[in-house]
């Protein structure tokens, strides 16, 4: 039986004045599976998950998110999709119970399913606290609980984890594990520590300067390619994504 | 079920209002700092170098020399070498000036007004100081509490008297004039209350967006079905909502320290607080609507409320500038809604005198606003 993907994406580009950021990108998202997009730093996931989200326009291409365009149907598209960018500060000023009422708000979402959010992201005892006094972790946990408000059908991360030391990164990957035996979230995100990708998803994307390198499970990616690290090294360790892509481009995931 | 803390403008209200309060600087500089500044100024004005005073003669013909009666402030004059000079206007006055090498020379303007006339000019700024002559004396009105006039009623009487004119014992010669709406402070005031609506939306509003642009909280924002007016809407009427309360509160200082009334129209100037809060909120919006960088956002701000600042009358009046600049002054929004609200409050103006302004800031405002939105970017 066919079924409609939660997101197909075809032959997607997009340039910024010098840079072509995304040149050539398919993807094709079955419902309630957890990707990631491993890449270096701009290799053009931002872009790519941003026109998933419909923030910016493709120069060419298609983009469906549960068989719609953001152009047709971006009403009915912003209501079932959850995102955190990259970066974004809240307002400095407002509790961090304050900010899920106000981004509920947009939804139509009430104190109940905030209540539960809190709960889920873990910042039960910190709801008084001012968004502005936060630790990295607890502002990234806090990201997280807006864009799951709404109960999105689709969830997109645009490097959920970057910056957060091991245990607050753990602290997230923890809530995504519980999200997905849960709820029939589809997620996307976007990262450069290969452990997130493992950890988490089902399917890997690799990508580099705008193009998909290897996608696939961990274990295909892996078992695919004759990599070649030194037998001293390899007896001591397993092979990993951050290998595979070193044998790929001649460089690492989280080289600056 | 349909509860009204859900809504989302309710919602971004609320947050506007409680980031507002809960950030000290905001109600120090939109509420304390005018009040200190018109208490300030109004006790105590300072008095610049070259000095210009406007004095008003009350009676006819009193400074030309006439052959059936002698006028006491002609012979004064005359004797003082003060050429009669014709306005272009028409209006005789006589240029007094009294050399002074050390504080710098200040000049004295005298101009043939009727009582009526003086009291205009004197609640406009353009003049401070009204002479009469009675029973062969003469009789000095000023206020009091103006420094400034106080200054020329004592360079005025020295010369005068220097020069056997009979004066009277010390103060039987000055006439105060307490009359609410010909002070200082009168004219201050709504010069301020003015200038803390523009500052407020250039801060508040201009500010603000171009902060959260920055941050990338629009962005944020609107990848969710957050309707983009109502983010605007929430915006501008909390600043407003503000506005209403800076305005409220030194207007209660004034008048409790300083007894000033609103002699206009209640409902007028109701109506033109809010055509000001239009004008200016359009500016913001048309400000704010390109630029993700606060550093510019600071430069427009400043760009745009320094000149009105300085020029458009809110700490004195516009008639100091040449003649050939106030024409473009009161073209200026500031420069109407402070001209406006002082009608209303010290020259009894109503809607027949403040309707034009009123239509003219509301009309600019909302196109602006249209612009602003036009060119507005969420990214
Ligand atoms: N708004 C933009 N203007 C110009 N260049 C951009 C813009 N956004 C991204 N780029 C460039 O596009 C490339 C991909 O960036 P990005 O998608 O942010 O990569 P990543 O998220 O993988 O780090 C980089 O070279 C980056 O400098
Ligand atoms: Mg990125």
């Amino acid at each position: 039986m066919e079924t409609i993907p939660a997101i197909e994406v075809t032959d997607v580009h997009k340039s910024f004045k010098t840079v072509h950021a995304v040149r050539g990108i398919n993807l094709h998202i079955e419902t309630g599976k957890f990707v990631a997009i491993l890449g270096p730093n701009g290799a053009g996931k931002t872009t790519l998950v941003e026109m998933i989200e419909g923030i910016q326009v493709p120069d060419s291409g298609t983009i469906k998110i549960m068989g719609q365009t953001w152009r047709e149907n971006e009403d009915q598209l912003r209501k079932i999709i959850g995102l955190s960018l990259q970066e974004t500060h809240f307002i400095d000023k407002l509790t961090l119970w304050e900010t899920l009422r106000l981004f509920a708000s947009f939804f139509t979402i009430g104190a109940d399913r905030c209540e539960e959010v809190l709960e889920m992201v873990g910042l039960r005892e910190k709801r008084k606290a001012y968004v502005v006094n936060l630790s990295g972790g607890q502002r990234q946990r806090l990201a997280l609980g807006i864009s799951i408000l709404n109960k999105p059908k689709i969830l997109l991360l645009d490097e959920p984890t970057t910056g957060l030391d091991p245990n607050a990164r753990r602290e997230i990957w923890a809530i995504l594990k519980k999200l997905k035996e849960q709820q029939h979230t589809s997620l996307i995100l976007t990262t450069h520590y290969m452990e997130e990708a493992e950890q988490l998803c089902d399917h890997i994307v690799i990508i580099d300067q705008g193009i998909i390198l290897r996608e696939g499970s961990l274990d295909q990616l892996l078992g695919d390619v004759e990599i070649d690290i030194p037998p001293r090294i390899a007896e001591r360790r397993k092979v990993t994504l951050d290998d595979l892509f070193t044998a790929l481009t001649g460089r690492h995931l989280t080289e600056a | 079920m349909k509860n009204i803390t859900n809504h989302q403008l309710y919602q971004m209200i609320t947050a506007n209002i409680k980031e507002l309060v809960r950030e000290p600087g905001v109600l120090f500089w939109g509420i304390v700092f005018p009040i200190l500044m018109s208490l300030g100024l109004g006790v105590a004005f300072t008095k610049k170098k070259e000095t210009v005073t406007s004095v008003a003669v009350i009676g006819k013909n009193h400074l030309i020399r006439q052959p059936d009666s002698a006028s006491l402030i002609e012979v004064l004059l005359r004797t003082n070498k003060a050429p009669i000079e014709i306005t272009r206007d028409g209006k005789i006055t006589r240029r007094l000036v009294i050399p002074d090498e050390k504080l710098g020379n200040s000049t004295f303007i005298f101009c043939d007004l009727s009582w009526q006339q003086a009291m205009v000019s004197l609640k406009r700024g353009n003049l401070s100081m009204v002479v009469d002559e009675k029973g062969g004396a003469l009789q000095y009105h000023f206020d009091p509490m103006n420094p400034d006039a106080q200054l020329s009623y004592l360079k005025l009487s020295k010369l005068f008297g220097n020069q056997g004119v009979m004066l009277k014992p010390a103060g039987d010669d000055i006439e105060p004039l307490t009359v609410t709406g010909t002070r200082y402070i009168d004219f201050l005031v709504p010069g301020l209350i003015a200038m803390g609506v523009m500052m407020s939306s250039m801060w508040g509003v201009t500010y603000n967006i171009i902060e959260r642009r920055s941050k990338k909280l629009l962005r944020r924002m609107v990848a969710t079905p957050m309707k983009r007016s109502n983010f605007l809407m929430a915006l501008i009427l909390v600043r407003t909502l503000m506005n209403f309360v800076e305005a409220g509160l030194l207007f209660l200082v004034a008048s409790l320290v300083f007894g000033i009334t609103i002699q206009g129209s209640i409902p007028a100037l109701f109506v033109l607080f809010i055509a000001g809060n239009i004008s200016f909120s359009g500016i913001a919006i048309l400000l704010s609507c390109n630029t993700a960088k606060t550093e510019i956002g600071n430069g427009l701000i400043n760009a745009v409320s320094m000149p009105m600042m300085v020029l458009s009358g809110v700490f004195f009046s516009y008639h100091n500038f040449p003649e050939w600049s106030i024409p473009t002054i009161q073209k200026f929004p500031l420069t109407m809604f402070a001209d406006g609200i002082r009608s209303i409050v010290i020259e009894g103006a109503g809607f027949t005198e403040v309707g034009i302004p009123i239509l003219i800031l509301s009309i600019s405002g909302a196109l602006m606003f249209m612009a602003g939105l036009k060119l507005f970017r969420w990214h």
